[in-house]
């Protein structure tokens, strides 16, 4: 085919929109696929808006719209729905991730594929919510008393809920990493300094969202997506800059994280980033090759690379000692 | 005080008579629903204000000729409506 | 990937890349008449690709990725490659299709409206659409009729009509035609690809008026029956795959195809009485 082709061409298009100019058949046809495989395409889409192109490649920009378009408008519901179940509880619910950007409609929320609504309220809480939520329609997905248990105990989240007729998902946090993981942030502080909606609702503010986004990308799973999750930062830092972030992330125990998203987001992306923070670091090459691991047919690439982070990723979210139990236990029930 | 009943806003429904029944589109939810009397007329009589189940009961009488409306099977249509997402409870 | 085809259908074009040359070698036979994709870009991508390295020559199995694919789809055999990626395509189609609302249905055309036919499979569309195609009315396809929600015209998706078991046997003697190869012991029976005539791939772009909706079943005495707009508009939500993506066009676009298009039920014991039936209603319109 030609000169490799992996993710720093989507990454180049998302940074520079002007560069596509220099693009070919071929060469659009590479960027179109890996910015859908990486669930990019309408973030594309927009930031191509106006930019000249080939009339095949604004239809495939305008389908991806469309389907982000109506995904919002899903998500936006599931958003009120479960602001009616919760809304006279008293308790205060903090939306999470993609949910959060549209509801807000933040620069992050414009052409983002929002997938499950996921939620933060006090731990002490929890009970109630829950109620409320099964008395709505919500029903658990899995009822399976072990990973039910395992899931209350040390879990950052109840056992993963779904709507009867809807079909949706909901996950309802009391903190934003499972309590077995490392860093342990401060729940109390993300939901007391919370941002209010007009709907009622909440939002973290901008530093907190930089530090949830953050700390997902490093603790939890092997990277996939992790595109998408440094444009989210990339926005929310265009958006609202990082005077407190330093500080708000040492009091979460993230700053490797903050610290190490940026200089990503920066090399990626070309995310201005004022004096003081680094802008490149030990180890960065090689989570920009994982990363960038994918090819003009929508293929990841690189396997050692990945199964690197995969083994890290577990790794990070259970100590040792509890992730053999863990396994052990799941391999006698499967067994036996 | 009784619980009120509020439909969605009209411009939040595309409304089209199919025959003996009504297509309804909520752009809200994205959803589409397919009703039969008196689920459309109930929509109907809750657009302007929230009603209660009583006053709503009244209201269709007379606005709907609905005479053998009976308010337990009302307050299950009104269940099913609420569970839909296009009846609120206040 | 090593093999590379690529094909416009109607207003979609696709490309198709494959460990293995001989799905693509079939797939450049029969789709020879057909357009590439516009500027050279495809709307969807499609993947026939071996999951091992060693898979790709021993023994080999096909498995299909691409733009959108289903969780733990079985792979087929390198002897049905061709079924593979035309599998494959439907997939991307109905996962991905955003610009017109995916009727599960057969359509023909003649005098610039169309006929669509729609119903269970195992119903007759495919069948019935190749028929009517042998005898004088134009193929706009078999799997798919694409309704625009802008216009509410039917856009034509003639891919390589796909016959099944006793159908095969019909087709061959209803008329000469480019056939694919006899696929037999697939997941669904026996299988056959015939490629729409000259005709009906030349007009591949111009779309048609609904003018009928009929619903086929097939091994009943002859019988027709008017199907209520609401009836249809259940039935043909129910066989679409993306009608709840489109949102609101596509909710605009059914009903008002519901409500315009008068729509049959038909019985038919044989296809000879099917066609018969279908001008009958066509006359009447």
């Amino acid at each position: 085919m030609g000169v490799a082709v992996d993710g720093r061409l989507l990454a180049r298009a998302l940074a520079d929109p002007a560069s596509v100019a220099e693009l070919n058949g071929p060469g659009w046809q590479a960027l179109l696929t890996m910015a859908r495989a990486e669930l990019l395409s309408a973030t594309l889409a927009h930031r191509l808006d106006g930019i000249a192109k080939p009339a095949a490649a604004q239809r495939f920009l305008d389908d991806a719209k469309a389907s982000c378009a109506q995904g919002r408008l899903v998500a936006l519901w599931e958003v009120e729905m479960a602001r009616r179940a919760l809304g006279d509880l008293g308790v205060p619910v903090v939306l999470l991730k993609g949910s959060a950007f549209i509801a807000a409609g933040l620069a992050a929320g414009r052409g983002r594929f929002v997938g499950d609504l996921d939620i933060l309220v006090p731990r002490a809480d929890l009970d109630r919510v829950e109620a409320a939520l099964l008395g709505a329609g919500w029903e658990w997905v899995k009822p399976d008393p072990y990973d039910d248990a395992y899931y209350r105990r040390w879990m950052h989240e109840l056992p993963p809920l779904i709507h009867r007729e809807r079909d949706r998902m909901i996950d309802v946090h009391h903190t934003i990493l499972p309590l077995t993981a490392r860093p342990t942030p401060d729940a109390d502080a993300l939901i007391a300094d919370s941002i209010a909606l007009p709907n009622g609702l909440r939002m973290l503010n901008s530093d907190d969202m930089i530090c949830h986004a953050a700390a997902h990308l490093f603790a939890d799973g092997d990277l996939s997506g992790g595109m998408r999750n440094l444009w989210d930062i990339h926005c929310l830092v265009d958006d609202f800059g990082v005077a407190g972030l330093a500080e708000r992330a040492r009091r979460h125990g993230l700053a490797p994280a903050v610290r190490r998203a940026l200089r990503l987001c920066h090399a990626l992306y070309d995310t201005q980033l004022p004096d003081g923070w680094a802008r490149s670091g030990s180890d960065d090459e090689l989570y920009l090759r994982r990363l960038t691991a994918r090819d003009g047919w929508g293929r990841q690439t690189r396997p050692v690379t990945r199964l690197g982070f995969y083994a890290r990723s577990h790794w990070l979210r259970m100590p040792p000692l509890m992730l053999a139990r863990h396994l052990w236990t799941k391999w006698r029930k499967e067994a036996g | 005080m009784a619980t009120l009943y509020r439909a969605a806003s009209p411009d939040s429904l595309i409304v089209v008579p199919v025959d003996l029944l009504t297509a309804i589109y909520h752009r809200a939810s994205g959803q589409t629903h397919l009703m039969a009397s008196p689920a459309p007329e109930i929509l109907e009589a809750l657009t302007e204000a929230p009603l209660d189940a009583a006053a709503l009961l009244v209201k269709l009488r007379a606005d709907y000729d609905l005479v053998d409306a009976d308010p337990a099977a009302l307050a299950a249509r009104l269940d099913e409506l609420v569970e839909t997402g296009l009846v609120e409870r206040r | 990937m090593r093999h590379v085809f690529s094909v416009a259908i109607g207003p979609v074009g696709f490309r198709v890349g494959s460990d293995w040359r001989g799905p693509i070698a079939a797939l450049e036979q029969l789709y020879a008449s057909y357009p590439k994709p516009q500027d050279g870009i495809a709307d969807f991508t499609v993947r026939l690709f071996a999951d091992r390295p060693w898979r790709r020559l021993f023994r080999p199995k096909v498995m299909i990725g691409g733009d959108f694919v289903l969780p733990e789809a079985a792979p087929l055999s390198l002897e049905h490659g061709l079924l593979a990626a035309e599998m494959a395509m439907n997939l991307q189609m109905a996962l991905g299709q955003r610009r017109y609302l995916l009727l599960h249905a057969s359509a023909v055309e003649r005098d610039g409206k169309a006929l669509v036919m729609t119903g269970l499979s195992g119903a007759g569309k495919s069948t019935l659409a190749a028929l009517l195609m042998t005898r004088g009315w134009r193929l706009m396809g078999d799997e798919f009729a694409l309704l625009d929600p802008a216009t509410g015209l039917i856009h034509a998706f003639p891919r390589l009509i796909s016959l099944k078991n006793e159908a095969i046997a019909v087709m061959e003697s209803a008329a000469p035609g480019m056939f694919g190869p006899l696929l037999a012991d697939t997941p669904k029976g026996a299988i056959r690809h015939l490629v729409p005539d000259t005709r009906s791939v030349a007009a591949m772009l111009e779309p048609a008026r609904p003018a009928l909706i009929l619903f086929p079943t097939f091994g009943h005495d002859a019988a027709t029956r008017e199907v209520a707009p609401s009836e249809v508009f259940v039935r043909l939500t129910q066989a679409s795959t993306n009608y709840v993506a489109l949102a609101e066009r596509g909710f605009t676009a059914l009903t008002q195809l519901v409500v315009e298009t008068p729509a049959r039920a038909i019985d038919y014991p044989d296809t000879e009485s099917a066609i018969a039936q279908v001008e009958a209603l066509w006359a009447s319109l």
